[in-house]
């Protein structure tokens, strides 16, 4: 556990994100609550794992990072500076993203090096012959053949694809890489390709990693910190070996127990999680996951938990707050 | 450093390009079009060449001669003479140039007027969409015809008005496709990605969003190229398009309609020109839109 004193290359103050959503034609619109109050460091050379269901706000978090949303409140620091929405072009020198999907992340009427190139090209980098030897030395990099440059996306495959999107993302050789799920649409057998990938290329160039994903064997493989989302919120972080080999949220020990193992013999693990997602525009009372808590107890329907830290992590729960123990 | 197993295949699929160029020669309605529309644009532009005669020396001691086919037809006019003696073949040989002319501009203007709508609303939405929305609603509730009619009626007809009330009133489907191709393609992650390489808004529309729905435009703006022409006809029929002596297909149709019960041909040979033309650009069309739409799939 290497917690440094020194500032984090990344923070996220406060983030809150709220979306007005109309239901109806006549309906007032309701406020939305995406992100309430996300804090996360992410320091250099970390790989921050961000898990948690689909729809918990995940990717609503990248977007802000990426600048491709402003938040409604917070602030995203880098290098303990705050991020101006409009300085977009300096944040990108600095950051960059990996999206899911790469049948549409690379446009398909341009060739692989126009793909690769065009960061080069929009910043004013180089001429177009120092261009064509760095996206030379990119494909080398991501492990594609020399050969692709002059193709299309069509003529490729996924995992192909893929690594031509890293290799648009490091380009511009960024401190901070913004990985949202990107091997969720792949192949099982190109994904591992693709983790590899990406911790070769961490080591290589001392990239750090905002890694999201629900996948947590994925999570497992790459991450140093794991933070868990619920609903727009942080219910826990912590190390990733610490956190998985010790979960202390409820939530945390679901996702964990609902991994699914190869064994035909095992049945689909009971999660205690029932089905139902709450709705984020009236979210439960008092601790928002309480409705799905195998742990329920009555404070918990009626008073939002506290942050419980402890050495490098924290938890929000009450089980774990001193009034709540017994 | 420590490579993971280079994926490294072959590239066997071909090149967006090659794909295009292969659908577009096994489309026979397109390979048809295209060819009609060529040959019709080589003669207009030829023009002058072909056609032996003014189109408007008038000769009133060889009116009404018939055609080849008929009997008592001069060979010097193979498609005989019109009630003032002109030849029928020089001026449907100049007619062409009218109705392209008229076409092509006619859809340039719209098609600027309606790109820049449509595509506006799709990309910023909010407000914007609002507002064209409205406009093209408006626009959607005026007749083209009877608008087109009262405002040459009031400028007096020549071939620029024309031109200009048809541009400025046949823009409402480039807009309304435009908008809704944008809306498909801007929340595509290539356009996130390129928002977060630090794109300018204008370098995103143009190298990232347009390219992939100028297929939309160029199938609309033959149609509207098409509908055009008709009208252009429609509003020369009505005599309030362009004015004689201009040799137009819809005012050849139109002088000719007096003597349609005895002297058929003289409506009959503009007529089938202009449906061969509107025929061609509508394959050519149709058969753009075939070729084109499956590859954002591929």
């Amino acid at each position: 556990m290497t917690r440094t004193t020194t500032r984090p290359l990344l923070e996220l103050a406060a983030i809150t994100k709220t979306y007005q959503v109309k239901q109806g034609l006549f309906a007032k619109a309701k406020p939305l609550n995406a992100l309430g109050g996300v804090s996360l460091c992410l320091h250099k050379k970390d790989v921050l794992g961000l898990v948690g269901e689909s729809g918990c706000g995940k990717s609503t978090l990248a977007k802000i990072l990426l600048g491709l949303e402003a938040p409604t409140a917070g602030k995203v620091l880098v290098d303990g500076k705050e991020i101006d929405p409009r300085e977009r072009r300096h944040l990108a020198r600095r950051l960059q993203p990996i999206f899911q999907d790469p049948y549409s992340s690379l446009n398909p009427r341009k060739s692989i090096e126009d793909i690769i190139a065009l960061p080069l090209v929009v910043h004013d980098i180089g001429d177009s012959a120092s261009r064509s030897q760095a996206v030379a030395r990119m494909l080398d990099l991501v492990g594609l053949p020399a050969r692709v440059r002059r193709g299309y996306p069509n003529q490729l495959s996924g995992g192909q694809r893929q690594r031509v999107a890293i290799a648009r993302a490091l380009i511009m050789k960024p401190e901070i890489v913004v990985c949202d799920e990107p091997t969720s649409a792949l192949d099982v057998s190109v994904q591992a390709q693709i983790l590899n990938l990406l911790g070769d290329l961490r080591e290589e160039l001392g990239l750090t990693y905002f890694f999201i994903s629900h996948n947590l064997a994925v999570v497992e493989h790459l991450a140093t910190r794991v933070a868990v989302m619920y609903l727009g919120q942080i219910v826990e972080e912590a190390a990733a070996a610490a956190l998985f080999a010790n979960p202390r949220h409820p939530y945390t020990k679901a996702l964990l127990e609902s991994v699914l193992t190869p064994d035909p013999c095992l049945s689909v693990p009971d999660t205690h999680l029932g089905a139902s997602y709450p709705n984020p525009i009236s979210p439960p009372s008092g601790c928002r996951f309480h409705p799905r808590c195998a742990q329920v107890r009555d404070i918990c329907k009626t008073t939002p938990p506290p942050r419980i830290g402890n050495e490098g992590g924290h938890v929000d729960c009450h089980l774990y707050s001193g009034a709540a123990a017994h | 450093m420590g490579t993971v197993s280079p994926a490294a295949e072959e590239i066997r699929a071909p090149s967006p390009a090659a794909l295009l160029r292969r659908r577009i020669f096994g489309h026979y309605g397109l390979v048809f079009g295209i060819t009609v529309l060529f040959i019709i644009i080589l003669i207009a532009l030829f023009a002058p060449l072909l056609a032996g005669h003014d189109p408007y020396s008038q000769d009133l001691l060889a009116r009404m001669k018939p055609p080849f086919w008929m009997n008592g037809s001069d060979p010097d006019h193979i498609l005989g003479t019109d009630h003032l003696g002109r030849d029928y073949l020089a001026r449907l040989l100049y007619g062409a140039r009218i109705s392209l002319a008229i076409g092509f501009i006619a859809a340039l203007i719209s098609g600027l007027i309606g790109t820049a709508m449509g595509v506006a609303a799709g990309y910023f939405g909010g407000r914007v969409d609002l507002v064209v929305t409205f406009l093209i609603n408006v626009r959607l509730a005026m007749p083209v015809v009877l608008v087109a009619l009262a405002v040459v009626a009031i400028l007096g007809g020549s071939l620029h008005v024309v031109v200009t009330v048809l541009g400025l009133l046949l823009w409402d489907r480039f807009a309304v496709v435009m908008r809704s191709s944008v809306l498909q393609v801007r929340d595509l992650e290539y356009v996130n990605a390129a928002k977060a390489i630090g794109c300018s808004t204008r370098r995103i529309i143009l190298s990232e969003i347009m390219p992939n729905i100028v297929n939309n435009l160029i199938v609309v703006a033959t149609l509207e190229m098409a509908h055009a022409i008709l009208l252009e006809a429609a509003l020369s029929f009505l005599g309030l398009g362009v004015q004689p002596p201009t040799p137009s297909w819809g005012l050849m149709i139109s002088e000719g309609k007096q003597m349609m019960l005895f002297e058929p041909w003289l409506i009959a040979i503009p007529g089938i020109a202009l449906f061969i033309l509107v025929l061609a650009i509508n394959l050519l069309g149709d058969g753009l839109r075939d070729v084109t739409a499956p590859e954002n799939r591929g």
